[in-house]
This record gives C-alpha cells, sequence and structure tokens, in this order.
C-alpha cells in the first residue's frame, strides 16, 4: 500500500513572526523556514506504518518556490522513498493544493493519504477535509491514534470535550493532531542518503489546476500587545474587575 | 549603454554562508532540536555529577552527530568541515560548555588523531565503536610542565620488543577519568630535540601502568571530567602507535587546526545563546519606569556586540571552508582562535552585567556561562600563543 503525505514550508515554529510593514502579509524574507510540525508528524506515521510493514510505499508531496524541495528532502530523510515537487511562485489557498493534490492521487493511486490538520502560518484547517470531500473519500480528521487493518482504518479524533473513534473505509485522508506520535530525528546518515532519493519537479499546469487564489487578503496586522497583568487582593475583587473592567462576566 | 545581463546564481541553501548545502542546514536542524529537548532540560544535573551520561553519548551516535567527517564504512557521514563547525556551534548555544567539550574533545580532538594517522586496521578496531559513542575518547599532550610549549613534553615511550613502555604525567586531559582510548603524545627518541622524536600511542583504559592521578576540580566546564593521569611503566603493542614514529609532532600541529576551528565555533554558538539570554532578560526587566531594552545605552551595547559575534562567526566559516577545500588555513584557524576565545569573555560580562544581580546567581544560565566561557582563552591554543601565530604571517 502507498501513502501520500502533502508536506508544506512554513514560518519555523521558533521564529518571532514579524508583520510586513505594508500590511500585506508576514515578513519572511531571511526568516527561517521549516516543515510545518503537523505534517513531521504525518511523516512521522508514515514511516512507522512503512516498518510496520503495513505500507510499502511514502511519497511526500509539496507545492509552493523551488526550495520547498528542502521541505521535501527532510521528509525523505526521515524515511520517505520519493517526492513531487509542485512548483509555482503562486500564492497558494487550500482548494487550489486540494485540487492538485486529487490529481496526483489519481496518478499515484495511494491508499491513504496523511497530513497535517492545519499549517502553522495561516492556520486554515481546510486542505485535507476539501481533498476527502474532491476524492469522495473517507475522512479521520485530528487523529490522536490510527490502526490499519485490512481495507479499515480505525482513527480516534481529538475533538471539542473528548476523544472520538471513527472506523473508515479505505481509501481514506487522515489528518494528524499533535498527540499522534513524536518524530524522529533524521539521522546524519539517512540525511546523506535521502540526498540520492529522486524527486519529481512539475508545475500546477501538468496538473491541469489553475492554482490562482480565490480568496483576497485585505490586510495583515499585529494582534493587540498583551497588557500586564494586575495581583487582586481577593476573589470580590477579582469578580467586580472582570465584571468592570474585562467585562467578561 | 549596453545592458548587461545578471550573473545567474544558484540559491544558497540557507542565508548563514554561501557554501552551506541543504545537508549542512538539516543537520544543523537536527542539531538544534536535540540540544533544545533532550539536553538542556537536563544537563544541569550533569553539572554536578562532573560528566555527561554515557547514554547521552550513545544516542548521539546513533543520530550521526559523532561521525560527521569519517568514512561510511566505519558509520561515517563522510561530511565536511562546515558540517564539524556546525556540531560545535550548536553544542556551544546548549549553554552547558561542559557537555558540548566533551562531545567536541570526542569527535574533533582525539579521535581525529586515529582517523587521520592510524592503519586500515587501526581504524576498524576502534572508529566503529567510537562513531556509535560506545568507545569514548581523549587526547593527552598538555603535561604538568608543558603546555603551549608542546614539545617540552617529558613523557617517553622506550621500545621493549614488542612493546613501548610509556612513563610520565599528563594534565588537564578533558574526558581523562571516563574515556576508553586516550591518545598519548611521548617521546620515543630521548636524543632528539623539541620537535622532533615524538610519537602517539592509543592506549586503552585498564592498561596496566596507566591510571588517573586524580580528578581536577575547575572553576567551569563542570559536566566536563578533567584528570591527570599517570603513566607508570606502562606497557602499549608497537601495534597500538598511530602514524610514523617520532613524527608525532606533526599529526597533533595538523590536529591542531581541526580543533581551533571547532573551539572558535563552540564560542560563537556560546555567544549568540549568550546574547539572547541578554534579550529575553532585558526586554522584560524595568527600571526607572521602563524596561531595559528601552535604555539606548543597553541596546546599543547588545547591538553592537551582535556585529562582532556575527563578523567573528563569519570567519569561523571561512576558516572551515578554507580547511574542506583542503587549504592551509593556519593563519584564519589562529585568528579564529585568538578572537573568538577573547570576544565570548567579553560577550559574557557584558550580559551578566546586563542580568544584574541576577546574574550572580548560580541558577542563572548567564552565570555557568561566564564561568565556561573563560577557558576558551586559554585551552586548545591561548590567545598569546595563537597572536603569535597570526603575527608571524603577516608578513
Ligand atoms: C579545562 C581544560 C581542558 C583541557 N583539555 C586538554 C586535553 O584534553 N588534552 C590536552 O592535551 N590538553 C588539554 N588542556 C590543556 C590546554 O591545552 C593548555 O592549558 C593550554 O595549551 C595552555 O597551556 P598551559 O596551561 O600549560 O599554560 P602555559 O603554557 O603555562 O601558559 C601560561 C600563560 O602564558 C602565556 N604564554 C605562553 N607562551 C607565551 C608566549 N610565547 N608569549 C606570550 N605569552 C605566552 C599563555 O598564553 C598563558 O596565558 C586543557 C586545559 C583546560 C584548562
Amino acid at each position: 500500500m502507498k501513502i501520500l503525505v502533502p508536506v508544506k514550508r512554513v514560518v519555523d515554529y521558533n521564529v518571532k513572526v514579524r508583520v510586513k510593514s505594508d500590511g500585506t502579509g508576514v515578513e519572511t524574507a531571511g526568516v527561517k523556514m521549516s516543515m510545518n510540525p503537523f505534517d513531521e508528524i504525518a511523516v512521522e506515521e508514515a514511516v512507522r506504518l512503512k516498518e510496520k510493514g503495513v505500507a510499502t510505499e511514502i511519497i511526500a508531496v509539496s507545492m509552493g518556490v523551488a526550495q520547498c524541495g528542502e521541505t521535501i528532502r527532510t521528509a525523505l530523510a526521515m524515511g520517505a522513498d520519493r517526492g513531487i515537487l509542485v512548483e509555482t511562485d503562486a500564492d497558494l489557498q487550500p482548494l487550489a493544493v486540494a485540487k492538485m493534490l486529487k490529481v496526483l492521487v489519481d496518478r499515484e493511486q495511494p491508499t491513504l493519504v496523511v497530513m497535517g490538520k492545519q499549517a502553522i502560518d495561516d492556520d486554515m484547517n481546510a486542505t485535507g477535509q476539501m481533498l476527502a470531500a474532491l476524492l469522495g473519500w473517507a475522512q479521520g480528521t485530528f487523529a490522536s491514534k490510527v490502526a490499519i487493518e485490512g481495507d479499515k482504518a480505525t482513527v480516534t479524533r481529538e475533538i471539542d470535550g473528548g476523544l472520538e473513534t471513527v472506523a473508515l473505509k479505505l481509501p481514506a485522508v487522515v489528518t494528524t493532531d499533535l498527540r499522534l506520535n513524536e518524530p524522529r530525528y533524521a539521522s546524519l546518515p539517512n540525511i546523506m542518503k535521502a540526498r540520492k532519493k529522486p524527486i519529481e519537479t512539475i508545475k500546477p499546469a501538468d496538473l491541469g489546476v489553475d492554482p490562482a487564489p480565490r480568496l483576497t487578503v485585505i490586510k495583515v496586522a499585529e494582534p493587540p500587545k498583551r497588557q500586564a497583568g494586575k495581583k487582586v487582593g481577593s476573589v470580590a475583587e477579582l469578580v467586580a474587575k472582570l465584571k468592570t473592567e474585562a467585562k467578561v462576566i | 549603454m549596453d545592458t548587461v545581463e545578471p550573473v545567474a546564481r544558484e540559491a544558497p541553501a540557507c542565508l548563514d554562508h554561501p557554501a552551506f548545502r541543504p545537508e549542512h542546514v538539516m543537520l544543523r536542524d537536527q542539531l538544534r532540536r536535540f540540544v533544545e529537548t533532550e539536553i538542556k532540560p537536563v544537563a544541569a544535573a550533569w553539572e554536578n555529577k562532573g560528566s555527561v551520561p554515557r547514554e547521552v553519548l550513545r544516542r548521539m551516535g546513533a543520530l550521526g552527530f559523532l561521525g560527521i567527517r569519517y568514512e561510511e564504512a566505519h558509520g561515517g557521514a563522510a561530511l565536511d568541515t562546515l558540517a564539524t563547525a556546525i556540531l560545535a556551534e550548536e553544542l556551544g548555544r546548549s549553554t552547558y560548555g561542559g557537555f558540548a567539550i566533551t562531545v567536541l574533545v570526542h569527535t574533533d580532538m582525539a579521535s581525529p588523531h586515529l582517523a587521520n594517522g592510524g592503519t586500515e586496521a587501526q581504524r576498524a578496531r576502534w572508529m566503529p565503536g567510537i562513531i556509535a559513542g560506545e568507545i569514548i575518547t581523549a587526547v593527552a599532550v598538555t603535561e604538568p610542565d608543558a603546555g603551549s610549549d608542546v614539545a617540552g613534553m617529558r613523557t617517553s615511550a622506550r621500545r621493549d620488543g614488542d612493546d613501548y613502555l610509556l612513563n610520565g604525567t599528563k594534565m588537564y586531559i578533558t574526558n581523562g577519568v571516563l574515556a576508553d582510548l586516550v591518545f598519548v603524545a611521548a617521546r620515543t627518541d630521548p636524543q632528539a630535540k623539541g620537535s622532533r622524536g615524538i610519537s602517539i600511542f592509543a592506549v586503552e583504559r585498564g592498561t596496566p601502568g596507566f591510571s588517573v592521578g586524580r580528578a581536577l576540580d575547575k572553576q567551569g566546564w563542570r559536566s566536563s571530567d578533567t584528570a591527570e593521569l599517570v603513566f607508570d611503566d606502562c606497557r602499549v603493542a608497537a601495534a597500538n602507535r598511530l602514524g610514523a614514529e617520532n613524527r608525532g609532532f606533526y599529526a597533533i600541529m595538523r590536529n591542531f587546526q581541526n580543533e581551533r576551528i571547532v573551539l572558535g565555533a563552540q564560542a560563537m554558538g556560546e555567544a549568540q545563546a549568550m546574547i539572547a539570554l541578554a534579550l529575553d532578560w532585558v526586554r522584560q526587566r524595568r527600571a526607572f519606569g521602563a524596561t531595559l531594552w528601552e535604555k539606548q545605552a543597553i541596546r546599543q551595547r547588545l547591538a553592537m556586540l551582535s556585529a562582532r559575534v556575527a563578523a567573528a562567526r563569519q570567519l569561523v566559516y571561512h576558516a572551515a571552508w578554507l580547511d574542506s577545500l583542503g587549504h592551509d588555513c593556519t593563519l584564519q584557524v589562529s585568528q579564529v582562535k585568538a578572537l573568538c576565545g577573547e570576544l565570548v569573555n567579553e560577550v559574557a560580562y557584558a550580559c551578566q552585567q546586563f542580568h544584574g544581580g541576577m546574574g550572580y546567581l548560580r541558577e542563572s544560565a548567564i552565570e555557568r556561562m561566564v564561568r565556561d566561557a573563560r577557558v576558551q582563552s586559554i585551552g586548545g591554543g591561548a590567545t598569546e600563543v595563537m597572536l603569535e601565530e597570526v603575527a608571524k604571517r603577516l608578513g
């Protein structure tokens, strides 16, 4: 069974993100970029399924500028077998990505797509669901546990107020939550081996998809600065302040 | 006017230095995560214990961090000096100089003697274990009466049939208590003067006549063990001699180049971490109605220190790059060691100052880093000695 893992290049989670002075987006020039952490979890899950003998091949896919090839390389160093880079300078939004992934799924015929539940840059939380809808496949989102048996997947989902377990018929799309696993380190020998694994580079046009954005960003602004905290003397004072100052009760 | 086509350039793998390739960047990413998650939260206990747990070294071995430049046949990655500089810098950023030096002496000061000078049989015997972190190494050159002046060493190795008999004392030996394998420099020709007549021997722990005189108590690098080693008619097989007899001084000089790049990179990793600690502190610490960051005097000093560290870091990369191309870069390496060893102390002093009283408490990372930094201008080539090397080459 083949597994397809989409991996996105995002601003590294350690970077203190700054809004561009003209309000058109966040500053990415000279900023460290890394694989979206949820996607690392997806790669790890796929590699574990391969180590268990459930999967036979893992394909990592990334879309965007040429440097997304480095993100694919990281997936290859963690254990993916080959990569596909859909190279474009277009501003990619979830629907365009889902459409392109659908064409790749039709071509590669994986049994499972494992992907992050969201990317930490725009936090859309949409691509996995859109892909499942376009394919007409089952979906198990926010997975904290995945078990594959025959043509069934049992996925434990993290939902508001607890856990939900769903049984999916394969093929399916699974999106990962934080507690699914802890991604491995890419060992140095595996980093060196990854250099020799193949990455195919194609363009959106090769997939017959126009990636032009459908949504327009009007303005990006910093959230208001956090105010300094206050110490209160008693519960009564706290309640009073919540009513009159914070106005939350 | 003719229009000039811009020269097409390949996009660099990262913006730190043009010579870095994607595998360098990935190595740095893995090291940074390893240090953040598996070292920083637990290393304070190692400071009290005086050593780094073997487990941690084995784990680093399993991840390939201990065999960066070694042959693939033994588990190494056959990468280059730039990758080594990245290792040293990232370990320096851990804020635990003792941890960093435990690893770096093993990878870049001791084991290169075997990797560069050993026969195929000698390498096959020990290198796989060294790269895996199963065999930890030390290098013993310095003696109580001979430090900067390496050629002044007196430890002797007298040929006796198929063996040598080693006699003498070595001083300040990092990993000396815990190492499984020590590369020892000794005089094989008592008649030869100065740099001639020195050879290197691989001596295993437990060899009769080889003992730890005492563990040394230090100002900093507390999680690194340092020892005085005693050789008393210690019998070492001639098969354990590394390289040609009486040529050891040249092996030592060659390895010093690598050692000094590594120490410079470690120091600049430490300096970056200290500036980060100071930034975090001054941005939240308030005095006279504003944060310390809002005092121009403080933020300008931090800004200038950051500029000097950025410049020194580029010099480290430059030396590492020259070395990776096989160029003689003794001048640049000596500049690196002299500059970085001093600069890290200036940064330490200023960042401790910005911490105020907190910087004097054992509970603050900067206090430990100040103590750790001190040795950087002394060990592995003291500043004065390095400046002599630079001066000789100024033409
Ligand atoms: C924590 C620690 C770990 C170490 N680990 C190891 C190890 O693993 N293996 C090993 O072999 N050694 C090790 N060393 C030894 C280290 O390399 C020496 O301490 C260093 O080379 C300096 O030698 P020294 O201490 O004998 O000082 P000295 O040579 O006595 O120098 C004393 C002072 O005189 C100055 N000086 C010397 N010559 C000149 C000159 N020509 N002109 C002007 N000034 C000069 C020096 O710069 C220094 O300031 C370690 C040292 C320390 C402190």
